[in-house]
């Protein structure tokens, strides 16, 4: 087991070193020469130099890349192109109560918690009548709500709920403990909506697989009840891949959404990063790939543990 | 006789994709959307998508303009059947490379093993680690938008889950007696790779294909919502849902309604005919659940 995870995390510095390769080929070999749009038509040499110099892309590539390292390791991922604030304040926030982090955190965690909540259900509800009426007509409504583009969602529930009906305000965030909820509470419900019909799928997929196996023929033919069946056996044999994907899912979570957050201007790491992709500020994108990466990585060894942990067929690979 | 036996998995599949009426039906409809798009290719169908006239801006759906007009006065249904071809055109060449990268890849490191193998493992892992989204901006935001970076930014970044696939079947198959055999007569590597394994894997290589058609379609609306999909004007799904932001409070609702129905329909259609598509040609995964 110890081993099992020793030699994980030593995996991870190949893959660290990869990420550090990628987004530096992308943006300062691929990127171009951010200096020379920056000064403008008229710009000398010297200038382009010195704005160069600025931007840490001055010098032969070896030596941005060590620059790059540098501001990993420090943390320090320079000031942004667009506002010319400083990248990490930009990310982490001036104050926790205000972090990007936590208004994105907000939004994402019990939004995620209520989906979860509804998908297990309504998935152990069609496993229990697989086949019939009821499982049907739910998968397909399921496939028709994935069918949909994510931003007709936001589009129509934004309007309809906002704007037309008046229940929730559109935009912007309250950084009160209280009247915040009043703010996410839309943006909570569209975050539902919209992954409710992938997730109830996915536990119907992995409910099913469990429901054929053999210990389940076993416990119908000890006459333990269906419903014991459901509860005790299978949900409990599924939690594995449930657990899996939770943990999984945490660091899309502390990353924000995209789309909800710039739709409801709501100032989380998503809408830091569409304000980020819409300026083609290129420090914040870089900085936010290393950093969604890295957590990733992080989570994804976690749930390799927990996995391992739960699961003692895998120790043996 | 040799030669019918090697076509019998097509075969079957096929005649148990026909047994399927409603994957019947979804592939009409993906056939009729891929004549739709060829038309407007050709400029048989809808040839005045650019057409625009300020006097008619926003009208409503009439006898004239089914769809209404956008903002330009433009006809919505010309533009939203344009919309297929960008769709189709970004599925095909965005899927189609990833497929590329990822069946090449991924037979080379299941095929050779080892080193060749832990390189191409890092890279895809690498690749995976990163935030798709994040990536396909980057890529988008380095190249500049327009049709092909898009392509290509989706190809570049969405192969490996077929890579893993791919892998995986190799190192089941190249330890099997068909290839020991082929190596026997003296089969070079890239003859035992393309013209003995492959073909075994192949079934496996068109249903990730087909589900990859779907999610590109998807990331093409969204990405031309970030402002980094086509070239400003050119007829993209994601461009009238992004437009009907400002639209809908105005009561503009044909733009919307339009591209999200015929992307629905598309996309409901690939998403159901995957599925048969997938018991067609996997009778195995079929029986397991």
């Amino acid at each position: 087991m110890l081993k099992y995870a020793i030699r994980r995390i030593l995996y991870m510095f190949p893959i660290l070193l990869g990420i550090t390769l990628v987004t530096f080929l992308l943006f300062n070999v691929a990127g171009g020469d951010p200096a020379v749009q920056m000064a403008g038509k008229y710009a000398t040499e010297a200038e382009i130099e010195a704005i160069r110099k600025d931007l840490g892309t001055s010098g032969p590539l070896y030596v941005q890349f060590g620059n790059y390292i540098k501001q990993i390791v420090t943390f320090d991922f320079g000031r942004s192109w667009a506002t010319k604030q400083e990248v990490t304040r930009m990310i982490f926030g001036e104050e926790f109560r205000t972090s990007p982090m936590l208004v994105s955190v907000s939004l994402t965690f019990p939004a995620f918690f209520i989906t979860l909540v509804l998908a297990i259900s309504i998935g152990l509800l069609l496993t229990f009548y697989r086949g019939g009426v009821l499982d049907k007509s739910i998968m397909v409504v399921c496939l028709g709500a994935i069918s949909i583009s994510s931003l007709v969602y936001i589009l129509f529930l934004q309007y309809y709920l906002g704007y037309k009906l008046g229940l929730f305000p559109i935009s912007g965030i309250s950084y009160d403990w209280v009247d915040k909820w009043n703010y996410l509470a839309l943006p909570i419900i569209i975050f539902v909506a919209l992954s409710l019909g992938s997730n109830v799928l996915f536990f119907r997929t992995i409910f099913l697989d469990e429901v054929f196996q053999d210990y389940v023929r076993t416990a119908r033919a000890k006459g333990l009840s269906n419903k014991v069946v459901m509860f005790r056996h299978v949900l409990r044999n599924a939690l594995i891949p449930i657990i899996t994907l939770v943990v999984i899912q945490i660091p899309f979570l502390i990353t924000g959404t995209l789309l909800i957050e710039s739709f409801f201007s709501l100032p989380g790491l998503g809408g830091l990063i569409y304000n980020a992709i819409n300026n083609a500020d290129f420090p914040v994108i870089k900085a936010m790939t290393f950093i969604s990466a890295v957590l990733y990585m992080f989570f994804q060894l976690l749930s390799d543990i927990l996995y391992a942990v739960v699961d003692p067929k895998v120790q043996l690979k | 006789m040799i030669r019918k036996s090697q076509n019998s998995l097509w075969n079957d599949a096929f005649q148990r994709l026909k047994k399927n009426k409603l994957s019947m039906v979804c592939l009409f409809i993906i056939i009729a959307y891929i004549i739709l798009a060829l038309g407007c290719k050709l400029g048989l169908f809808f040839p005045s998508f650019n057409e625009t006239n300020n006097a008619i801006s926003y009208q409503a759906p009439s006898a004239e303009h089914w769809f209404g007009t956008d903002f330009m006065g433009r006809d919505v249904m010309a533009r939203a059947a344009h919309g297929t071809l960008t769709s189709l055109t970004v599925g095909l060449w965005g899927t189609g490379l990833a497929v590329i990268i990822g069946t090449l890849l991924g037979s080379l490191a299941g095929y050779f093993g080892k080193l060749v193998d832990e390189g191409i493992v890092w890279l895809y892992t690498t690749i995976d680690t990163i935030p798709y989204i994040l990536l396909v901006s980057a890529f988008s935001l380095v190249l500049g938008p327009s049709l092909y970076t898009l392509c290509i930014a989706i190809g570049l970044t969405t192969w490996v889950g077929l890579c893993r696939v791919v892998r995986a079947e190799f190192i089941k198959h190249r330890e099997k007696e068909y290839v020991q055999a082929a190596s026997s007569i003296g089969a070079s590597h890239a003859r035992r790779i393309f013209t003995h394994i492959l073909p075994n894997v192949f079934h496996i290589v068109l249903i990730q294909f087909s589900l990859g058609f779907v999610s590109t379609i998807k990331s093409e609306v969204i990405l031309s919502f970030l402002g980094l999909g086509v070239e400003p004007g050119t007829p993209s799904w994601g461009v009238m849902i992004n437009n009907a932001k400002q639209e809908l409070a105005r009561g503009v609702w044909w733009g919307l309604a339009s591209a999200t129905l015929l992307m629905f329909v598309l996309v409901l259609a690939f998403n159901l005919f995957n599925d048969a598509l997938r018991d067609a040609l996997d009778p195995k995964l079929k029986n397991k659940s």
